[in-house]
C-alpha cells in the first residue's frame, strides 16, 4: 500500500468537518445533544466525526476508495442535511441553525469535491488468501460483534432527528466499507468458517436481551421480530427460492395461531383442554402444512400474477372465515387471555434474574424464538443445499426446462408451499402466547404485504436478508413513532430508497445478484470465445 | 422391439393440425434424422415425444410401455431432450444445471435432506461424480464454476446435451443442435452425437442443414405438413422426388 500526500481539499474539508463538529449546531437550546454548546461533538454531532476519520481514505492506496470516500462525503453532507431539517421544524426558520453546522456542511461539501477528484485505487487481490484460523475467527468474531453494537447503539437513541442521523450513518459507512470490498471478504470468511459464524451470532442473539439492561420495551419488540422472523424464513422457501409468489402468506401464521390459541386453555376459548406447548408447536405447523397442501393443489398450476392474486384470495378467505366461525374461532372477538407458557414450574411470563441482569418475561419467548430461527434456518439451509433446492431454483429459473429435466413441477412447488406454511405455522403458535389474544384483524392483506416486503427488502434466498428485512420493518415504524403522521411517509420512502439503489435487497444470494444485475457480465476465465451471449440470441429458425 | 414407437401421433390446435397420424421407429443405438420444410411439425412432434404438449390422439410408447403425463414422466422413463432455443437455468452455474439434469434419478426426501445422513452424502457424491463426468464428455470441464448465461453459444448448447444426459436416457431429442455454429462447431456436434451413441443413447435429431442430417444419421424421416412423407437411409430419402418437390416445389408444367 502506497501512501501520498493528501490533496488540500481534503485536508481543508476534514478540518472543516471535525471542526463544525465540535461547534454548536443550534442557536436555542433543547435540541438533542445538546447541539447548542460547543467543545464536544453531542448527538447526530457525533456521525459527523466519525466520518471524518473516512478521509484516511486519501492517504491510503485501497481498491474502490473513491466511491467509498464519495460516499463518506456524502454521508456526512446527508447527516448535516436532516439535522438542518431537525433544527428548522425544532426551531423555526434559518436562523436556529448555528454556524458549527454550517462548518460541517461546507467540511462535507468539500471532503466530497475532493473525493470526486482522487483517482481509483489499486484493486485488491480477487483471491482472498487463506489466513491463520485465530485471525479469521477473530474477523468473524469481530463482526458480529459490530452488528450486535450497532443494534444496541441504535436502539438506545430515543430522538427521532437522532435516529435518522444514524440511520443515514449506518447506510452510508455500510455504501462507503462495501465499495472497500470489505462486505466481500466477509462474505468469504463467514463461508469458510461457517460453524463458528452460526455459534458467534447465536451467541450474539443470545446476548441482546442481557443489554437492556431490564428495560422491557425493546425485548418486547424483538419478541415480536423473532416470530416474524420465522414466518419471514418460511416464506423466503416459498419466494425466495421457489419463486412462488404468495400474498396470502399470513393466513398460514394465522392457522398456526389459532391452534395455538385453542390449545392453551386461554380464558376465552372453544376448545377446553390443554395440550402441552412443544406439540402444539409441531401440530400448529402441521395444520397449517396441511392447509398449504389444500391451498396449493389447485392454485400451483398457475403461475406469476395469477398465483399471486389466486393467493390473496384465499388469504381473505381465511381472515373472513375466522371472522364468522363463531363455534371455533370466537368471531371478530377472537380468543383472549391466552396463559403465558411454563414448563417444568418455569412460567414464561415472569422476569427472571441471569448473570445479576433482570430479564423481563419477553426474554423468554425470545430465546424460545431463536430456537425456532435456528431450527427454520437449518431447514432453509440444507433444503437450498440438496436435490430439492436446486429443483426450486431451476423452476423458477425456468418451468418448462425444469419439467423436460425430469422434475416433477407441482410436486417440488406443493412441497415449498407446505414447508413455508409449517414454518409460518409453528411462528403463530408462539405468536398466540406473545400478544396473549389471537383475533381475525390480526391476519389482514396487509401483513402478508409486509412480510413479502421483509423477504424482498433484506434480500431474497437467504437467511440473514429474512433476518435484518424482519427487523428493520419492525423497529423503522418504532424509532420513527415521533414524526407521527409522516411515520409511513418515511417508511415508504425508506422502502424505496432501498429498492431503487439495492433491488436485489440488503443481503442477495449470489445467483439473486445476477438475475437483479445483468450489465455486469462476470468473467469466464480459460475459456475461449465465452463472451457471455444471452441464450436464445442468435437463434436461426 | 424397437425403443421408441411412435404410432398415429396427431396434434391439432384449435383449426391446425400440427402433427397428423404420424408413425415413427427409432431402435437402440440409432441416429434418426427428422427433417421437413419451416412450419412440417417437426418441434410439434417433438413436444409430444417429450411430454411438453399431449398429442390429441395416437400413443407413444418406450420401451415397451405406454407415455403419456406431465414431461417429468417421459424424461423418468427414458426419453430427454434439448431446446431449439437453448433453455437453461440461466443464473445457475454450469455444474448445477447438470446437476438438476439428476433430479430424477435421485431420491433424497425432505427429511434425508434436512437430517444430512449417509444415504444423503452417497447420492450427492455420486451425482456431483457423474456431472463432472458428463461435463468432461461434452469438453465443458473447464466451466463448471461459470454461470450458464455467460458461456459461449455453442458451449450452452452442449451444457444442455450435458444436462440431458445427466438424466441418464435411452433417448435422446435434439432440437436442432447446430443452429447457429459455424463449420468447426458442426462438425464437432456430430462428433458429440455420435459419441453419445457410442454411450448407448439412441439419438433423434431435428435439423436444417442437410449435409449435417445425411452425414450423420442412420435414417431420415421427412415430415411435411405435418405428415411423414418419406422414411428410409440417407442416400434414399435425399434422392425422392416427393422431398426434393416439398422443399422446391413441383417443376412447372
Amino acid at each position: 500500500m502506497n501512501t501520498r500526500k493528501p490533496p488540500a481539499l481534503a485536508v481543508a474539508g476534514t478540518a472543516a468537518l471535525v471542526a463544525g463538529s465540535l461547534s454548536p449546531w443550534a442557536t436555542f437550546a433543547g435540541y438533542p445533544g445538546k447541539m447548542s454548546l460547543g467543545g464536544f461533538p453531542g448527538g447526530a454531532r457525533l456521525f459527523c466525526l466519525l466520518l471524518a476519520t473516512g478521509a484516511v481514505l486519501f492517504v491510503l492506496d485501497l481498491g474502490g476508495r473513491r466511491r467509498a470516500a464519495l460516499a463518506v462525503g456524502i454521508g456526512a453532507a446527508a447527516v448535516v442535511a436532516v439535522n438542518f431539517a431537525g433544527l428548522m421544524d425544532h426551531g423555526g426558520g434559518i436562523g436556529s441553525v448555528a454556524w458549527g453546522a454550517w462548518l460541517s456542511l461546507a467540511g462535507a461539501g468539500l471532503l466530497t469535491a475532493a473525493a470526486w477528484r482522487l483517482p481509483a485505487g489499486t484493486p485488491a487481490p480477487k483471491e482472498w488468501p487463506v489466513l491463520p484460523v485465530a485471525v479469521e475467527v477473530a474477523a468473524v468474531a469481530a463482526a458480529v460483534l459490530a452488528l450486535l453494537g450497532a443494534v444496541v447503539w441504535g436502539l438506545r437513541i430515543n430522538e427521532s432527528s437522532r435516529f435518522v442521523s444514524f440511520l443515514v450513518f449506518v447506510a452510508f459507512v455500510s455504501v462507503a466499507v462495501h465499495h472497500l470490498g470489505v462486505f466481500e471478504a466477509l462474505g468469504v470468511l463467514f463461508a469458510r468458517r461457517q460453524r463458528i459464524a452460526l455459534v458467534l451470532g447465536g451467541a450474539a442473539a443470545v446476548a441482546f436481551p442481557f443489554t437492556q439492561q431490564g428495560n422491557a420495551y425493546w425485548i418486547r419488540v424483538f419478541a415480536s421480530i423473532g416470530v416474524f422472523a420465522v414466518a419471514a424464513i418460511g416464506l423466503n422457501v416459498v419466494v425466495g427460492l421457489a419463486g412462488l409468489l404468495d400474498l396470502g402468506y399470513v393466513a398460514f401464521f394465522g392457522v398456526g395461531a389459532y391452534v395455538g390459541a385453542l390449545l392453551s386453555n386461554a380464558a376465552l376459548t372453544t376448545v377446553h383442554f390443554h395440550v402441552p406447548f412443544l406439540f402444539v408447536v409441531l401440530l400448529g405447523g402441521c395444520v397449517a402444512a396441511v392447509f398449504g397442501l389444500v391451498i396449493g393443489t389447485p392454485t400451483l398450476r398457475l403461475r406469476g400474477d395469477y398465483l399471486a392474486i389466486v393467493t390473496l384470495g384465499f388469504g381473505e378467505i381465511f381472515r373472513i372465515t375466522a371472522n364468522n366461525w363463531d363455534g371455533l374461532t370466537r368471531g371478530p372477538n377472537g380468543i383472549s387471555g391466552i396463559p403465558d407458557l411454563a414448563a417444568a414450574g418455569f412460567d414464561f411470563g415472569e422476569s427472571h434474574a441471569l448473570f445479576g441482569v433482570t430479564l423481563p418475561g419477553f426474554a423468554n419467548y425470545y430465546f424460545v424464538e431463536l430456537v425456532l430461527i435456528a431450527g427454520a434456518i437449518l431447514v432453509f439451509t440444507r433444503l437450498n443445499d440438496s436435490r430439492i433446492g436446486r429443483a426450486w431454483v431451476a423452476i423458477r429459473e425456468d418451468e418448462v426446462a425444469a419439467a423436460a429435466s425430469g422434475i416433477d413441477t407441482i410436486r417440488l412447488k406443493l412441497m415449498a408451499f407446505a414447508i413455508g406454511a409449517f414454518l409460518a405455522g409453528c411462528a403463530g403458535t408462539v405468536n398466540a402466547h406473545v400478544t396473549t389474544q389471537v383475533s381475525p384483524d390480526s391476519y389482514t392483506f396487509l401483513e402478508s404485504i409486509l412480510l413479502v416486503a421483509a423477504v424482498v427488502l433484506g434480500g431474497m434466498g437467504t437467511v440473514p436478508g429474512a433476518l435484518l428485512g424482519s427487523t428493520m420493518l419492525f423497529v423503522l415504524p418504532e424509532k420513527l413513532r415521533s414524526f407521527q403522521d409522516k411515520r409511513l411517509l418515511l417508511f415508504g420512502a425508506a422502502l424505496i430508497l432501498v429498492m431503487r439503489f439495492r433491488p436485489e435487497g440488503l443481503v442477495p444470494s449470489k445467483r439473486r445478484r445476477r438475475e437483479l444485475r445483468e450489465r455486469a457480465p462476470e468473467g469466464v476465465p480459460g475459456l475461449p470465445g465465452a463472451s457471455g451471449a444471452p441464450p436464445g440470441s442468435p437463434v436461426a429458425g | 422391439m424397437s425403443l421408441l414407437e411412435v404410432r398415429g401421433v396427431t396434434k391439432r390446435f384449435e383449426g391446425l393440425l400440427a402433427v397428423d397420424g404420424v408413425d415413427l421407429d427409432v431402435g437402440e443405438g440409432d441416429i434418426l434424422g427428422v427433417i421437413g420444410p419451416n412450419g412440417a411439425g417437426k418441434t410439434t412432434l417433438f413436444n409430444c415425444l417429450s411430454g411438453l404438449e399431449a398429442p390429441t390422439a395416437g400413443a407413444i410408447r418406450f420401451r415397451g410401455a405406454v407415455l403419456s403425463g406431465r414431461p417429468d414422466r417421459f424424461t423418468r422413463a427414458g426419453v430427454a431432450r434439448t431446446f431449439q432455443n437453448i433453455r437453461l437455468f440461466p443464473h445457475m452455474t454450469v455444474f448445477e444445471n447438470v446437476l438438476v439434469g439428476r433430479h430424477c434419478r435421485t431420491h433424497v426426501g425432505l427429511a434425508s435432506a434436512i437430517g444430512r445422513g449417509p444415504k444423503f452424502r452417497r447420492e450427492e457424491h455420486e451425482s456431483e461424480d457423474r456431472a463432472a463426468e458428463l461435463l468432461g464428455f461434452v469438453s465443458l470441464d473447464q466451466a463448471g464454476d461459470v454461470v450458464a448465461r455467460n458461456l459461449s453459444y455453442g458451449d450452452q448448447r452442449r451444457l444442455e446435451i450435458a444436462r440431458a444426459l445427466a438424466s441418464e436416457p435411452g433417448l435422446l431429442l435434439l432440437d436442432e443442435p447446430r443452429a447457429g455454429m459455424n463449420a468447426q462447431e458442426t462438425r464437432a456436434t456430430a462428433d458429440l452425437v455420435r459419441r453419445i451413441r457410442d454411450r448407448g443413447v439412441a439419438v433423434a435429431v431435428i435439423e436444417h442443414d442437410m449435409r449435417f442430417i445425411f452425414g450423420l444419421c442412420d435414417r431420415v424421416a421427412v415430415l411435411v405438413q405435418g405428415r411423414k412423407l418419406v422414411e428410409g437411409l440417407p442416400a434414399e430419402v435425399q434422392g425422392d422426388a416427393r422431398v426434393i418437390e416439398a422443399y422446391l416445389g413441383a417443376p412447372a408444367g
